[in-house]
């Protein structure tokens, strides 16, 4: 099993009593699976991503990520998660301002010491990236963006890609080739994948679903 | 409406309140160091004037009794009642030891050189026991000879004691009786003449003596430019501040025009409201100047103002001149500060976008125009370098240099980044550079003040120093003998030098006439020819063996003044009273505003017979000098004030220049903290727009703590690579101050010396400011809590 959470909690502080957002989560991915995970809005979807990525420290409970629990590393251990061991991509602002497109690709995966110049040639290639490697994010528009995050996250070849709706600021066509070319070359790397998604169509082309409601998993 | 529109600008300024702090503080930081300078211009003039009264020479006019003695007190009164403006002073010795009687309130001054010692004040120096003022041996020599406080006083000349004049009289028992009078430099049109008042007196015109004064002009003057210069650091923030807040005022002039406010009575207000800041921002900046000054000179003379205010005379005229420039300063800065702001207002099109423009993101059209500026504005400064004459073209010169190094700088800086980047082997090291390269546009502005800053430094560190160096050596070169005396007649004088010819090693009889020479007026001294001359005087340019052809009669030494101003060389013949000379030697002649040139004693005599030394230096070893000036004036019967001790003059230049280094150290240290207020700012301001730009970087891996730890770095290194092109700047401000622009204004040039280690210590002055500036932002950066972060990634929020 590549990860593991068990009776996950958080809330937020929120004026005197706190909005507690997640109650009890359990949920469980195999290497190289695909899960959706759907909700309402404000149902927490984001929040036990980001728990998952090692961004937020969860109130309770545990998440085994590689047979280590990361809910109780410092700083600097969930550093070393985002680094090293998942790859995530946020709806919007993923990219480094101030690096050109190639360099934005090649970030991570040099971060993380796997860094393969080949690899992420071909993915610029798949993502159609090729003439855009000079320019700097803000001269991309939002599909090509949304794509250099993805081709970033693949060449780092993490174990665990988490996606939080990655096409959601994006026009229905772009949406879908983008949500295309992820399925296609998440299961080509092998990575596992858990995806935040509103879309059953794309939900439907993932191994599992789960669905999150007043803080669990139904 | 009115009433509406001020409601609008002010709540501008409630909702940013950082903002209306940074303008306010920058001003008043700037107008402190202004004003802070010209308080101590003001207070170091006085410490010269005074010291020259007391030293008994230099540029004030005496009044003396003509047949020795004393002069009565009456005398005095009726002095003062017929209008002349002089100051009593009682001098004679006790136990080895001279004491100066003055009075402080009449003094020119005040009392200078002295400084109270802490717990000392005013009121027991003016009545009751009273103080006496001198240095540590001094003071020993008079425990047990009075009851008066003895205040250590490092400043007096050694030998010397200071005390008011009733303290005096009743040490030294003159009751009623004055030494001298000091007349002082301006006096009343239509007062009586002296013999009409007080035969029996004469006065004494000022001697030219070492120009302590006039050199020290030098000094205040570059002094002077250090104060624009720190102001203009201050008004870098202000321009910065107003920059800022006139961008977010934008959407609401467009709102109040479209109600029907006249544009023309909108930036009526908006000037109104900002001089209405500047006056306010001002008051509070020359209060704080005048506690700088004050903690940097805690002297008399600025206890005197402080404690007598108008009625000290001389100092009537001098706060509310000191008040209103300052003001004034503030409230110019800020017009031309907020000049731009408010002229791209008043030509904005009503209907185009309301969005401010976000102010640290500038087009790169705008930075080709700067760039093009800048190079072109270098471009004159190193046109009037090589061609540029006077004192305007130095100071404009000046304008050009610092504004297009200014200018310069953020692109300058940019490329550095830009070529780091390429040699940077990690990624993080890659996008380290780069996203330092990244906040140039937002910190150019502060950098800008932290470059002018450093290099005001770095200009005024090389130019005092520079100053003390040749000073000094200067002095050893003009006081080389050990005692200078002056006689009152051609009879006293023969009895004189036939008294103390077998009491030292050597007489230089000290001769001069007033000449025309090249078109000129000059001074022709006529020199024994004599080792001291030979061992101690240097020339900036000369043919072989100078003393020598000026001893053979046919050779002349000329100042540099002179060989300026009448563009004379070595080898050249000049007339002198019918007769040619070559020049053979060009000297320094640091503060002598005439041409001044040397020839040998016995020419000297053959051309102007009736002119006899009434001045002489005397050599003798300095173990001998106490008890021959003690001989000078109890057998001979020399007037105190007639003897001059070289060690004195030259330790009370020292000390006037150590004090001005503690000063000027201290100015150092102000300006790069209003820098470095400058880049906390700015940090402070662009802590909201970096969110978005780390926040990926932090998901991708890093600790909040390693940002928070790079931010840090950045700062200093930007600081770093900022200090390293002030140094050269700061050299070429050095260079411009006394090869320029000093020339131009007193005819001399004074030579430049590097201090590297000065330098070094200023880097690195430079360096804890960044850090302390960018310590608390980076600080709240390494505590941004993670929801914070990643806000930035989601939709909603
Ligand atoms: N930093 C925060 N502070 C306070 N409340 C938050 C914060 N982040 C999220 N929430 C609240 O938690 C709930 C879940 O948010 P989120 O995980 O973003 O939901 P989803 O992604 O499913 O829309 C929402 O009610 C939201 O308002
Ligand atoms: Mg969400």
């Amino acid at each position: 099993m590549l990860l593991t959470v068990t009776d996950l909690r958080k809330s937020y502080p929120a004026g005197d009593n706190p909005v507690t957002v997640l109650n009890g989560v359990d949920l469980t991915l195999d290497a190289g699976q695909s899960l959706a995970l759907t909700g309402e809005s404000g149902s927490g979807k984001s929040t036990l991503l980001h728990l998952i990525g090692g961004l937020d420290l969860p109130d309770s409970g545990a998440i085994v990520l590689n047979g280590a629990d990361i809910a109780g590393l410092d700083d600097k251990g969930r550093a070393a998660v985002r680094r090293g061991t998942v790859g995530v991509v946020f709806q919007q602002f993923n990219l480094i301002p101030s690096l050109r497109v190639a360099d934005n690709i090649a970030f991570h995966a040099r971060l993380a010491g796997r860094h393969d110049p080949a690899w992420a040639a071909r993915l610029a290639d798949r993502m159609g990236l090729t003439a855009h490697l000079a320019k700097f994010p803000e001269q991309l528009s939002g599909g090509q963006q949304q794509r250099v995050a993805l081709a970033r996250t693949l060449a780092a070849r993490p174990q665990l890609v988490l996606a939080d709706e990655p096409t959601g600021n994006l026009d229905e066509a772009t949406a879908a080739t983008v949500m295309d070319l992820m399925l296609e070359l998440v299961a080509e790397t092998g990575a596992a994948l858990l995806i935040v998604t509103h879309s059953d169509r794309v939900a439907a082309r993932l191994d599992r679903r789960i669905h999150l409601a007043r803080g669990r998993v139904t | 409406m009115i009433r509406t529109v001020w409601s609008a600008l002010w709540s501008q300024w409630r909702r940013n309140p950082l903002q209306l702090f940074t303008l306010m503080a920058g001003l008043a930081l700037a107008t402190a160091l202004w004003s802070g300078v010209q308080a101590i211009n003001a207070e170091a003039r006085a410490s010269y004037d005074v010291a020259a009264a007391t030293l008994g020479e230099g540029q004030f006019a005496q009044i003396l009794p003509s047949e020795g003695g004393a002069i009565a007190q009456e005398t005095y009164v009726k002095l003062r009642r017929a209008g002349w403006l002089v100051s009593p002073v009682v001098e004679g010795r006790l136990a080895g030891v001279r004491v100066v009687g003055l009075d402080p309130l009449t003094a020119p001054g005040g009392l200078g050189p002295v400084r109270f010692a802490q717990g000392a004040d005013i009121i027991p120096f003016l009545s009751g026991r009273g103080q006496v003022f001198g240095g540590a041996e001094a003071l020993d020599a008079l425990k047990g000879q009075t009851e008066a406080d003895l205040i250590l006083s490092p400043d007096v000349a050694p030998g010397t004691v200071l005390t008011d004049i009733g303290v005096a009289q009743r040490l030294l028992d003159m009751p009623g009786q004055i030494t001298r009078l000091i007349v002082a430099r301006t006096q009343p049109l239509g007062r009586p003449d002296l013999a009409t008042v007080a035969p029996g007196l004469t006065l004494r015109p000022p001697q030219g003596g070492s120009d302590i004064g006039r050199l020290t002009d030098s000094f205040h003057l570059n002094l002077t430019a250090f104060g624009l210069l720190s102001f203009a650091v201050g008004i870098f923030i202000v321009n910065g501040a107003i920059g800022l807040a006139f961008e977010q005022r934008r959407p609401m002039v467009r709102t109040l025009r479209a109600l029907g406010m006249p544009l023309g009575q909108l930036m009526g207000l908006i000037a109104v409201e900002l001089v209405g800041l500047a006056l306010l921002a001002g008051i509070v900046g020359v209060a704080l100047g005048y506690l700088i000054a004050a903690a940097l000179l805690p002297d008399v003379s600025a206890t005197l103002r402080g404690l007598y205010g108008a009625e000290v005379s001389g100092t009537l005229h001098l706060r509310p001149v000191w008040w209103l420039s300052g003001l004034a300063i503030s409230v110019g800065g800020t017009l031309a500060a907020g000049a731009g702001a408010m002229w791209s207002l008043w030509t904005m099109p009503l209907l185009s976008s309301a969005q401010p423009r976000a102010w640290a993101m500038r087009s790169g059209q705008a930075a080709a125009v700067q760039g093009a500026l800048a190079v072109g504005l270098l471009a004159v400064a190193l046109g009037l370098a090589l061609t540029g004459d006077g004192l305007v073209a130095g100071f404009a010169l000046l304008a050009c240099l610092l504004i297009g190094a200014a200018l310069l700088l953020p692109i300058v800086l940019r490329l550095v980044l830009a070529g780091a980047e390429r040699l940077a082997k990690g990624p993080l090291a890659q996008w380290f550079w780069a996203d330092t390269r990244q906040q140039v546009p937002g910190l150019s502005l502060a950098l800008m003040a932290l470059l002018l800053a450093m290099a005001a430094n770095v200009g005024v560190s090389t130019m005092v120093s520079s100053f003390r160096l040749t000073f000094v050596g200067f002095l050893d070169q003009r006081l080389s003998s050990e005692l200078y005396v002056t006689t009152d007649s051609a009879e006293q004088a023969a009895a004189l030098v036939a008294w103390v010819t077998p009491r030292v090693d050597a007489v230089l009889p000290i001769q001069s006439s007033q000449i025309t020479l090249a078109g000129r007026p000059t001074d022709l001294y006529g020199a024994r020819d004599q080792a001291t001359y030979r061992d101690n005087w240097k020339f900036l340019d000369a043919a072989a063996d100078p003393w020598d052809q000026v001893a053979a009669g046919a050779g002349i030494l000329v100042n540099e003044q002179l060989a300026r101003r009448s563009s004379l060389s070595i080898g050249q013949t000049v007339d002198v009273a019918g007769q040619s000379f070559v020049i053979v030697g060009v000297y320094g002649d640091y503060g002598n505003p005439i041409g001044q040139a040397i020839i040998t004693e016995t020419v000297f005599h053959d051309l102007f017979p009736q002119i006899t030394a009434q001045r002489f230096g005397l050599r003798l070893p300095p173990a001998d000098v106490p008890a021959l000036t003690r001989a000078l004036t109890d057998d001979f019967g020399l007037p105190a004030a007639n003897i001059i001790n070289q060690a004195g003059i030259k330790a009370f230049s020292l000390g006037v220049f150590d004090r001005t280094f503690t000063v000027t150290t201290a100015l150092n240290i102000l300006t790069l903290s209003v820098a470095g207020f400058a880049i906390l700012m700015s940090l402070l301001t662009l802590a909201g727009m970096r969110v978005p730009q780390l926040a990926p970087v932090w998901a991708l891996g890093l600790t909040r703590a390693e940002l928070g730890r790079l931010e840090l770095v950045r700062a200093v290194l930007l600081a770093i690579l900022t200090a390293v092109c002030a140094i050269p700047l700061g050299l070429g401000l050095a260079w411009v101050l006394l090869a320029i622009v000093n020339v131009a204004a007193f005819g001399w040039r004074l030579p430049m010396y590097l201090f590297p280690w000065d330098y070094a210590r200023l880097v690195l002055f430079a360096l804890v400011a960044a850090g302390l500036a960018a310590l608390w932002p980076a600080r709240r950066l390494a505590r941004t809590p993670p929801t914070d972060l990643l806000k930035v990634f989601a939709n909603e929020r």
